[in-house]
């Protein structure tokens, strides 16, 4: 028992009664009634950090297409004879140089090189290399720029795209869509200004989940965290239609009556965080007619649907996903993340990598050329790429081509960008003759994200945010803007 | 003893009291001088995030090998310069170097991207010149209870803390507000203890108690409640990050709800806080704990668990200690240890080695980092219900007893033997047994590789000796039969042989590759027989017993398994019934040419029979035995007699009955504790593991120069060097009243659980780089009460809720939110949004449809029919349950860590610990509230609970409605919005009655069919917008 209840319970006791009698006297509230008075709290998501943008932003929202499994570098994009030449043979030492390897190849006995799956020929003007199994990103390679020489540390797959996401390997640090809510604010009421879609291959070979911190605000608070539209069937946004036997006029009535109620409520307690809630309401209601309406494709003339290739009328494909984008973008949305599963090849390389080329392939080059045609791309960044590379030796038996693949590889993986800010037609880095250690110009993943906060005008060591006494930022306590690839 | 206790200490606090307020009196009438600087609220701060990154705790980038966190090293003078001379600003080096406009001299330098503001610069430099007053880091100090202020005398005061908060807001000149109407404070209070909302009933009698002590007495009832332990819970699971999978790829589901069962009990029971902590980071280290003991500890298990493929399993090992630590110092100690996994602390005096000696603690836990236990991963204990406990005592209790019996003497006497026998006879008659099959006794046994062999009394020719790779044994026997139909190979163990099997083999298998027989009559040509079929009571994978007669030579009967100790028997049935001529002898050739060396028969026994149907013998006792116990004992022969002798004394010292029941219970024991629920739980390796500092905290690169110690942070202190070196030792320095921390820490959450916001705001963070307590002396006055009151959580509970200024009105004025927009001052009583967990238990709880049922794994309510789907790619589904669980408390819901459940939102990811609760307003949650089926349901429901409960008249329900969610009765104005919500809703329904019943289907709970649809679903409606009301979803 505690030692103090007996007294606490005896001055109560002595005490309740003479409080009440005190009368002590409560401002009157009255003159609280003023309905913006205290609508700019913290709340509101729509304003940007005082001082933000730092400068002017070359683009001012992001579309990022999350190639998630860890699409093969070598196959798809490197140039290197060396390889072909030593087709079959054990990797060099010297080139693995002890570095670590998952535990699924670390014992195998042999690390023999096996050259790319397909062509990869010179394309366009600026001559960047492409697989044949990538002809429409082919036809545009002058419009982006590759980067050859991305690196994370992280081999396994969740470590590698919480790393790309929210720069930490570990949970709990905010994703990058959150951040910008976070610093930018929002440039349309009626949308979440960070807006998520998922797809995956067709065969749904492999096993990558998509956690929802990928997207979330980590520390910071949830109002930031993506808003996650789904696609297998429901509601695009959760609990976004009303219930059955509600239709919209009957729920703006309804949702008038709460306004009142809440208003009067607000005028007797003077908390401001009842006026805030109001326009909450208001926002998902908003939400309700515009959400439906991003979604409603039938506006899309043929022209633009065909450009996006036959997938785009099944639902939760990656080539609907990437129209949607399109639509978001218009709309004002600050940043897009698309996340498509399925480039995890350890076992299914020369068969399962072109079904997962050519459900990509078509899409991610229409979105850049509709974005082009609209005027759009100068002021949107596009991001192609995955959490880390492949091995340029074989996992499995590379005499048996329907059972072999590559390891995990984080030394080196190849991704484009285009649009807002970035120079086309250009290539940057440089691996080595085996596509297995950088050799020239090398990107982090920190680096990579300090340049998308540039583009967008911000200095990546100031967004900072405050938790556990420590000022944290997306890039930690790295990263530098790769300043020869902008415009 | 408390009572003396208390009336002695409020007479100290009198006296004193009554000491300060003659001191106030005289400072109030002192020069008035500018207060002097506060180095604690207004100095360290500005150092700290401006100097500390080169100057502070982190030695590797410390510059200038200058400190200027410990007071000795800011004040040391070098080469004739001295960094801080107090009381002169011009020759303090801080303050030319801050002043100056060099580059190279200018501090913080340029290129640092720090500076200071002038405002900055001017404390500093006043500080200075004001003496340079240096305290230490409040939190690091032990806190000392502090003299109840003047303001203790007040009428509005009912408990210290109200003395506390009142001086405060005297100095601040602003008044507190008054006692909350009691509608207000009832519900309050319920939805603080209980996490529901008041009965109608509980609020009149609230209202109608008109005794000075009613609202103790609601607080009493309320406490008191097993409501109160679930809703304790709620922040705990948060901090424990809490959840029934494991997160990572795969999201394997885990068992860890006993834990959580445990934690509802324990704080049910109103464990002290020690022990809480000791039971929960050291259960496991208590001498003979008890399973309740070893569950508490599932606390450090919680964390998440990577088994992704791949994966290199000592690096998650390495995750999952360095999630203990950053948990173990959030929870108890308030700090972010974190920080120092990779290098020293850049602004609290913790070095990398404190971080690492402290996760010595937990990095002895027998554990290999990978997930090894279905879901769960070891060390892992078994949770038997009653039920299977009640079966594993039964089951336990024979196997003890047969093995006693074992252990008795056998009694081989002549006496004992006729008894036996005559038992035995008698256990054959009744039984029916007849003698099927009848031994071979053989002339002569050869073994082509020089074996050589004995005829045992029991029939059986045992084989020692040479042992050939590879043998053929030739057996003549005579046979005493007219007729004969098949032949019987046991195959039986010996102790001698390999694994006590059944050859002198490797492994104690033999394989039987080949069997040949041929009948010698005593005139005439032999006749050979030929096999047509074979049954054996035991074949190993690969090696059926047909494989004894078939044509190749290599392949035979074999019967490796678990068990090497049961014999073996095969029946192999002739193509026809031979006739026996009498004088004929049999001839059996066994081979074993299998290429498995040494694989040949080391006992067996041979049988005929003349049975038309041949089949495998089921009964316990040999035929030969019931063969001799059918037989008066004069008349039984020679071979029979010795050959029953044999089996008495067999029987008497092996007893295989009792071996055959004890084989047995085991085998019960063993599939019924496979049943058992498992738990995960702390258990130290015997060997305990090496810890060293990770270099930048990486797994993978250990500093093996210097070998740690478990220890804790030694700026906060030292345990005893004969203290042992484990978790236990680490709890009596959390839980020992001189830590400065831990209690801070404790009483601050509770705080925080109550008020929305703690006394320190930073919850997780009591560091430097932490915020300063709005009212240390209150934090540090319950600080010190907690371990006086003999840790007693439930005791600083009902502290902070009795007081007044708990108890106050959360009404504000528009000068009061400009002054104190979060209510630091606490002003006002606490007014915010509640937690999502709780909306929808408030929810479920007005339709009435909440199911009080405590306890179990968890369960999966109303969700979107794919919601898991999106994210596994289609492979795991969510099921909905069905029925009573729809409706349990939010704690049970099914928690899957990667999506957690939509309907909650706000909440933390349980990824890792959390202290601190989110609480943002966005479009989503009114989404959820206003669409979700779990809230729409309840709103029908809701609204025929109120239309049965009521009297009928419209404003009759409509009120009682609006009085269940809110406490109070509407005003008119209100009244009238909702009423006219009502007539207007019942026109719309009636003239869409098909709308009315689409309502009415939402969700599982069937609607009443005796109210019309349209009506009923325009109660639902309007229930709707009751529910979604800022006062209904706020606790105020």
């Amino acid at each position: 028992m505690h030692p103090f209840l007996a007294m606490q319970r005896e001055m109560t006791r002595r005490h309740l009664l003479q409080h009440s009698a005190a009368g002590i006297g409560m401002a009157a509230v009255g003159s609280l009634l003023a309905r913006d008075g205290y609508a700019a709290n913290s709340n509101s998501s729509s304003a940007a950090l005082p001082g933000l943008p730092h400068f002017a932003p070359k683009a001012k929202r992001v579309i990022y297409l999350l190639m998630s499994g860890a699409p093969s570098q070598l196959d798809l994009f490197e140039n290197k004879p060396m390889v072909h030449k030593m087709r079959g043979n054990e990797l060099p030492s010297s080139v693995q140089m002890g570095q670590r390897l998952t535990t699924m190849t670390a014992s195998q006995a042999q690390k023999r090189l096996l050259p790319p799956i397909a062509p990869v020929r010179q394309r366009g003007q600026s001559g960047a290399w492409v697989t044949d199994m990538l002809p429409h990103v082919a036809s545009i390679a002058d419009e982006l720029c590759f980067i050859k020489s991305m690196h994370t540390e992280a081999i396994n797959h969740a470590p590698a795209m919480t790393m790309l996401l929210t720069g930490a390997e570990q949970p709990g640090r905010p994703s990058t869509g959150a951040w910008l809510s976070y610093g930018l604010g929002s440039e349309n009421d009626d949308l979440p200004t960070f807006c998520v879609m998922t797809s995956r291959d067709r065969e749904g070979s492999c096993g990558q989940l998509f956690f929802d911190y990928y997207w979330g605000s980590g520390f910071l608070p949830t109002k930031y965290q993506g808003v996650k539209f789904r696609s297998e069937g429901g509601d695009p946004v959760l609990y976004l239609t009303n219930p059955p036997g509600i239709d919209g006029s009957l729920r703006r009535e309804l949702l008038d009556d709460l306004n009142r109620l809440n208003q009067i409520k607000l005028e007797a307690t003077g908390d401001p965080e009842i006026s805030t809630r109001i326009s909450q309401y208001e926002m998902a209601y908003r939400m309700q007619t515009s959400v439906p309406d991003l979604v409603d494709l039938s506006t899309e003339p043929q022209h633009v649907l065909d450009l996006y290739g036959k997938d785009v009328t099944r639902p939760g494909s990656f080539a609907r996903n990437c129209l949607l984008a399109r639509r978001l973008a218009e709309r004002g949305v600050r940043f897009i993340q698309l996340l498509h599963s399925g480039w995890d090849q350890h076992q299914n390389l020369p068969t399962q990598l072109k079904e997962q080329c050519f459900d990509t392939d078509q899409p991610s080059a229409a979105l850049v050329q509709d974005l082009r045609q609209r005027g759009l791309l100068d002021e949107t960044l596009v991001v192609w790429g995955g959490e880390f590379g492949r091995t340029v030796f074989c996992q499995g038996d590379i005499d048996n081509k329907t059972r072999h693949g590559r390891d995990h590889h984080p030394r080196c993986f190849t991704i484009w960008m285009a649009g807002g800010g970035i120079k086309p037609g250009m290539t940057y880095g440089e691996t080595d003759d085996f596509s297995y250690n950088v050799a020239r110009d090398p990107v982090h993943i920190h680096d990579l994200q300090a340049t998308v906060l540039h583009l967008l005008g911000i200095n990546h060591e100031e967004l900072t945010y405050r938790y556990q006494g420590r000022r944290f930022r997306l890039t930690d306590i790295a990263g530098k803007v790769v300043s020869p690839i902008l415009v | 003893m408390p009572m003396v206790q208390t009336n002695f200490a409020f007479t100290q606090y009198a006296l004193v009291s009554a000491i300060l307020l003659l001191i106030f009196v005289r400072e109030g009438q002192a020069d008035p001088a500018p207060p002097p600087l506060d180095f604690q609220k207004q100095i360290r701060s500005i150092l700290s995030d401006n100097c500390y990154h080169c100057h502070g705790p982190d030695e590797k980038t410390r510059a200038a090998d200058l400190r200027l966190d410990v007071k000795d090293a800011a004040f040391t003078t070098a080469d004739g310069r001295t960094i801080i001379a107090p009381g002169k600003p011009d020759e303090s080096e801080l303050i030319k170097r801050i002043l100056s406009t060099d580059p190279e001299e200018q501090m913080p330098p340029p290129k640092s991207g720090r500076k200071l503001s002038s405002a900055q610069i001017e404390l500093l430099r006043n500080w200075v010149s004001q003496g340079a007053v240096w305290k230490d880091h409040w939190a690091f100090v032990p806190p000392v209870s502090p003299t109840l202020p003047a303001e203790a005398f007040d009428p509005r005061v009912s408990n210290p803390i109200d003395a506390f908060v009142l001086a405060r807001l005297n100095l601040e000149k602003i008044s507190p507000s008054r006692t909350a109407p009691r509608e207000k404070l009832i519900r309050r209070l319920t939805l603080d203890l209980n996490g529901l909302p008041p009965t109608l009933h509980e609020i009149d009698d609230y209202l109608a108690d008109s005794s000075a002590d009613a609202a103790d007495r609601v607080i009493d009832r309320l406490m008191a409640s097993p409501r109160y332990g679930e809703q304790m819970a709620v922040p705990w699971l948060d901090a424990a990050r809490y959840a029934d999978t494991n997160g990572y790829q795969n999201d394997g589901t885990r068992t860890m709800w006993p834990w959580r069962d445990w934690l509802i009990n324990a704080l049910n029971a109103n464990i002290p806080f020690d022990r809480f902590t000791k039971l929960q980071l050291a259960g496991d280290l208590l001498p003979e704990a008890s399973p309740d003991e070893l569950v508490a500890t599932g606390f450090h298990r919680n964390h998440m668990l990577n088994g992704e493929g791949g994966r290199i399993a000592e690096e998650s090992r390495v995750e999952y200690c360095v999630d203990r630590v950053d948990t173990t110092s959030t929870v108890w100690l308030g700090l972010t240890m974190g920080c120092s996994r990779c290098h020293d602390h850049k602004y609290d005096p913790f070095t990398q080695k404190d971080y690492y000696s402290l996760y010595g603690y937990f990095n002895n836990i027998e554990e290999v980092g990978s997930v090894d236990r279905g879901g769960n991963a070891n060390p892992v204990i078994k949770m038997p219900t009653p039920e299977q406990n009640a079966r594993r005592d039964e089951i336990q209790k024979q196997i003890a007893s047969l093995e006693e019996q074992l252990r008795q003497e056998p009694d081989l006497s002549e006496p004992a033997r006729l008894e036996w026998e005559k038992s035995l006879k008698l256990k054959v008659e009744e039984s029916g047994l007849k003698p099927r099959w009848k031994p071979l006794v053989p002339n002569q046994v050869e073994s082509k590789g020089a074996a050589e062999t004995q005829t045992l009394a029991d029939f059986s020719v045992f084989v020692t000796g040479a042992n050939p790779e590879k043998d053929s044994y030739r057996i003549t026997a005579p046979i005493e039969t007219s007729s004969i139909t098949a032949l019987r190979v046991e195959a039986i163990p010996h102790p001698d042989f390999t694994n006590g099997g059944f050859a002198r083999s490797d492994s104690g298998n033999f394989v039987l590759t080949n069997i040949k027989i041929v009948l010698h009559p005593p005139k005439g040509e032999p006749i050979p027989l030929k096999i047509a079929s074979a049954v054996a009571d035991f074949e190993q994978g690969g090696h059926p017993v047909r494989q004894a007669f078939d044509d190749q030579s290599e392949t035979g009967w074999a019967v490796y398994s678990d068990d090497m100790k049961t014999e073996r028997q095969a029946v192999f049935t002739f193509d026809q019934p031979a006739n026996v001529e009498p004088g004929t002898t049999i001839e059996i050739t066994l081979e074993h040419q299998s290429r498995h060396k040494f694989h040949n028969l080391g006992r067996f026994r041979l049988s005929v029979t003349s049975e038309s149907q041949p089949s495998l013998p089921d009964n316990d006792i040999p035929d030969y035995v019931v063969e001799a116990v059918g037989i008066p004992a004069v008349q039984r022969s020679t071979q029979l007699t010795s050959a029953l002798n044999d089996y008495f004394k067999e029987s008497a010292t092996k007893r295989p009955d009792i071996r055959r029941t004890l084989d047995q219970a085991k085998k019960d024991l063993s599939s019924l504790e496979e049943a058992m629920t498992e738990t995960m739980v702390l258990k130290d390796r015997e060997k305990p593991r090496e810890t060293y500092v990770l270099i930048r905290g990486q797994y993978d690169n250990p500093d093996k120069s210097q070998l740690l110690e478990p220890r804790v942070p030694t700026s906060l202190g030292q345990l005893p060097s004969d203290a042992p070196k484990n978790r236990l030792s680490l709890v009596h320095w959390l839980t020992d009243a001189k830590n400065p921390l831990t209690a801070r820490v404790a009483v601050n959450r509770w705080w925080q659980q109550f008020f929305g916001l703690g006394l320190v705001r930073t919850t997780e963070d009591f560091g430097s780089q932490g915020e300063l307590p709005s009212h240390q002396e209150l934090l540090d006055w319950l600080a010190v009460e907690l371990p006086v009151s003999g840790w007693d959580v439930k005791g600083i509970h009902r502290l902070i809720v009795s007081s007044n200024t708990y108890q106050q009105d959360s009404k504000v004025s528009k000068e009061l939110v400009d002054r104190d927009p979060e209510n630091r001052l606490l002003t006002r009583g606490p007014r915010y949004r509640m937690g999502s967990l709780a909306l929808r238990d408030q929810a479920i709880d007005l339709a009435g449809l909440y199911v009080d049922v405590m306890g179990g794994p968890g369960v999966n309510p109303y969700q979107p029919a794919n919601i898991w789907t999106d994210f596994s790619l289609g492979k795991i589904k969510y099921e909905q349950d069905k029925g009573a669980s729809l409706y349990r408390r939010s704690i049970y819901t099914f928690w899957r860590r990667s999506v957690g459940p939509s309907m909650f939102f706000d909440t933390s990811t349980r990824q890792f610990c959390t202290v601190r609760p989110q609480r943002t307003n966005t479009p989503l949650q009114a989404l959820t509230m206003l669409n979700d089926t779990t809230f729409v349901e309840a709103a029908r429901i809701f609204a025929e609970r109120i239309l049965k409960e009521s009297s009928p008249e419209p404003e009759a329900c409509l009120r009682m409605g609006f009085r269940l969610a809110t406490a109070r009765t509407p005003k008119p104005e209100e009244l009238d919005i909702l009423l006219s919500r009502l007539g207007r809703a019942q026109a719309h329904f009636q003239a869409n009655e098909d709308k009315a019943k689409e309502l009415l289907a939402v969700g599982d709970h069937p609607a009443d069919p005796s109210i019309p649809p349209a009506e009923l679903a325009a109660y639902a409606v309007v229930m709707n917008v009751i529910m979604n009301l800022d006062e209904v979803v706020t606790k105020e």
